[in-house]
């Protein structure tokens, strides 16, 4: 029994890492945090390391919640990186963050979000990011 | 005054807007490369061989210099910004250039590498224009005894000098010269190495050769090892220096240059000893010693200036003499065989007019080089989050098209792929690429000048020893060859004694004592910043072989 959420550095990954602590925290359940890379760039700003995975890991022990890091690179896409963590670890809830994007751009890139929203046996939380000031 | 009339043509020709854009087209493609670890000018070079066929020999050639100067810019901005040098000669700038930028001072990195750059690249080619016509006088009184000893001394000093291996270098260099010998002999028009395959009597084209070994090997080498944590970089601004950094850098731009220029023209000289010896010097000269290992601008400035000085410095033995020192002046040396024009002393006689454009053209690719460098290095940085698999699918694609067009053969596919799987297993085992593409271009070439000297002295050996030039590389070539042996029996006969290197005067331009103080150099890196980039920087005679050492865990 957990609750999935796919992190990334960026304002909608913020958001949905929030809303999964609100959500981890009221039901008292693990929360796994999925942040993952193909591995295939040199560089993948949207992977965490070092002291930013740190921020993350103590912001998580400060709300005192269970959790669980993982940060998969297997060549994988991070919608299937999700769904198999949420295989794995009996999800109740995946929490995601949906960024705006026009259809052209969709249609172009694909969307994760969308990916996971179709395969997974679980109720999906999404989450938008903050407006901003 | 006769230089400075013949460079005024060169600029003339050079800009001439097709030929600018052609440099334009260059200097962005060398950058690209250069930033990116693994890809390299000479492979580069190397796919646009068969694309550039069509284009005026002039404009090709201001592309090709246009890339090589621009990889060697490029390669300073992933060493600053993700410690993975992109080009085996800015492994030493990574040293202090990413302790740099994880100091926040990126910027200021990035600016010393693309200024100093500027600055050797400038004097490094004003240096080619005016030395580039005296080697031409002293060489068109050499005889072929003379040049074979030289070509000899540039084969072997590329496999023993550089590179950690002296074995791996040499059966490299082996199987270069033996695929160099497929094809019909020039003089008894007897066939080598054909097993009975017709298709063989030409021998085997060189861009074919080169474009397997470099591309379809690194990009097969890549696709076994695609999967790896990516790397963290380091976000950077517009790149820019206080009126201290100028201070600082400045006397390192001109030392570096000075190292630069004299090795990269030295056979078997290349960017990497002389961007060590920089940094070294750099290190003792500085007023801020303590800042060494921490980030000092100095590092950054002198090795930077240091590989475009050198960059100058091998084109010229490649314009004056025909001879390559390092992978792409080799694969250019291929080009002008495949366009039909001799390179040799001959060259600026003959094709006056190519040569100086070429030259006028590396003044303006550096310049380009400075204007694209400056306010765009973030960008190229964002290169680095490109896919691997579709920019190795490209090169693959490229290389295919490349290689059946240059003779329109489906035989030589075959043949890409054989020499492409033999890429392969050399990085696998770690041969040093360079002295194989040195072996298949320069190896005919060193037949026909012994040959040659044998018909004059009618098959007699000692035709070969006939000039005092001869004589004297001979002995250079016998002291690269005995030095290291000597030094291991002195070792073994002091077991106690300090390991050669840690303490020994500072480097003259002789090979023997740059191999020795190439340790040197190891041993103070290693002392500073952990053995890794020390090793790394040791081995180094091509950039996948640094790439290589980062990658496997």
């Amino acid at each position: 029994m957990s609750i999935i959420v796919g992190y990334v550095p960026s304002s909608e990954g913020v958001a949905a890492l929030e809303t999964a602590i609100t959500e981890a925290r009221k039901s008292q359940k693990l929360l796994v945090v999925v942040n993952s890379s193909r591995g295939d760039a040199l560089v993948d700003r949207r992977y965490v390391q070092g002291d930013d995975i740190a921020a993350v890991a103590d912001r998580l022990k400060a709300e005192g919640v269970e959790h669980l890091i993982l940060q998969p690179v297997r060549g994988n896409g991070a919608a299937s990186e999700v769904l198999q963590a949420a295989d794995e670890h009996q999800a109740d809830l995946i929490v995601i963050g949906l960024r705006k994007r026009t259809p052209v751009g969709k249609l172009i890139m694909g969307s994760t979000a969308q990916q996971i929203l179709l395969e997974a046996d679980c109720p999906i939380l999404a989450v938008k990011a903050a407006p901003r000031n | 005054m006769d230089v400075f009339s013949s460079l005024m043509d060169g600029f003339a020709t050079a800009l001439t807007p097709m030929n600018f854009l052609y440099a334009v087209i260059g200097v962005v493609l060398g950058t690209a490369v250069g930033v990116l670890p693994g890809l390299g000018p000479a492979m580069t070079v190397a796919l646009l061989l068969p694309v550039t066929q069509v284009l005026e020999p002039t404009s090709a050639f201001i592309m090709f210099a246009g890339i090589y100067y621009g990889g060697m810019y490029g390669g300073s901005t992933t060493s600053i910004l993700l410690n993975t040098p992109g080009e085996s000669s800015s492994v030493v700038t990574a040293i202090e250039g990413h302790k740099m930028a994880k100091a926040g001072r990126a910027a200021q990195a990035l600016a010393t590498a693309a200024i100093g750059s500027f600055v050797a690249g400038t004097i490094g080619t004003t240096l080619l224009a005016v030395c580039a016509p005296i080697v031409v006088k002293f060489a068109v009184s050499l005889g072929s005894p003379s040049y074979f000893a030289i070509m000899i001394l540039a084969l072997l000093a590329v496999t023993a000098v550089l590179g950690s291996s002296r074995l791996r270098g040499f059966a490299s260099l082996g199987l270069g010269l033996a695929i160099g010998l497929v094809g019909m002999d020039s003089v008894t028009g007897q066939r080598r190495l054909t097993f009975g395959q017709p298709l063989l009597t030409d021998g085997l084209d060189i861009v074919v050769v080169a474009v397997a070994i470099f591309a379809v090997g690194e990009a097969l080498w890549v696709a076994a090892h695609l999967r790896r944590t990516p790397a963290n970089i380091i976000p950077v601004g517009q790149p820019w220096m206080r009126k201290q950094d100028w201070k600082r850098s400045w006397k390192p731009w001109l030392r570096g240059t000075v190292y630069g220029f004299p090795f990269g023209a030295l056979p078997a000289g290349g960017a990497e000893i002389p961007t060590f010896l920089s940094y070294v010097t750099e290190k003792r000269l500085s007023k801020h010693p303590e800042e060494f290992g921490k980030g000092a601008i100095e590092g950054v400035a002198g090795p930077e200036a240091a590989n475009n000085a050198a960059a100058a410095g091998t084109l010229t033995p490649l314009l004056a003499m025909g001879l390559p020192t390092n992978a792409t002046a080799a694969v250019m040396l291929a080009a002008f065989t495949s366009y039909g024009i001799q390179p040799g002393p001959q060259l600026f006689e003959s094709e006056g007019p190519l040569v100086w454009a070429l030259i006028a053209s590396l003044f303006i690719g550096n310049f380009l080089l400075l204007v694209i460098n400056l306010p765009l290095a973030p960008l190229w940085a964002k290169l680095l989050q490109l896919p691997r698999p579709y920019l190795y699918a490209g090169i693959l694609f490229f290389a295919t098209l490349g290689a059946y067009s240059v003779n329109l053969q489906a035989f030589d596919l075959v043949i890409l792929l054989a020499l492409g799987a033999l890429g392969f297993m050399m990085r696998r085992f770690g041969l040093p690429v360079l002295p194989l593409i040195l072996g298949v271009i320069l190896g005919p070439r060193v037949e026909g000048q012994l040959r040659k000297t044998l018909q004059l002295f009618g098959g007699d050996p000692s035709g070969l020893l006939s000039e005092p030039i001869a004589v004297g590389i001979y002995i250079i070539v016998a002291i690269i060859l005995v030095w290291p042996l000597l030094l291991k029996l002195w070792r073994r006969s002091r077991p106690q004694a300090v390991p050669a290197g840690t303490a020994g005067p500072l480097p003259q331009d002789d090979q023997a004592q740059a191999g020795s103080d190439l340790r040197m150099a190891e041993a103070d890196g290693g002392a500073n910043d952990g053995s890794e980039m020390a090793e790394a920087t040791g081995s180094t005679n091509q950039s996948v072989h640094a790439r290589r050492r980062q990658e496997e865990p």
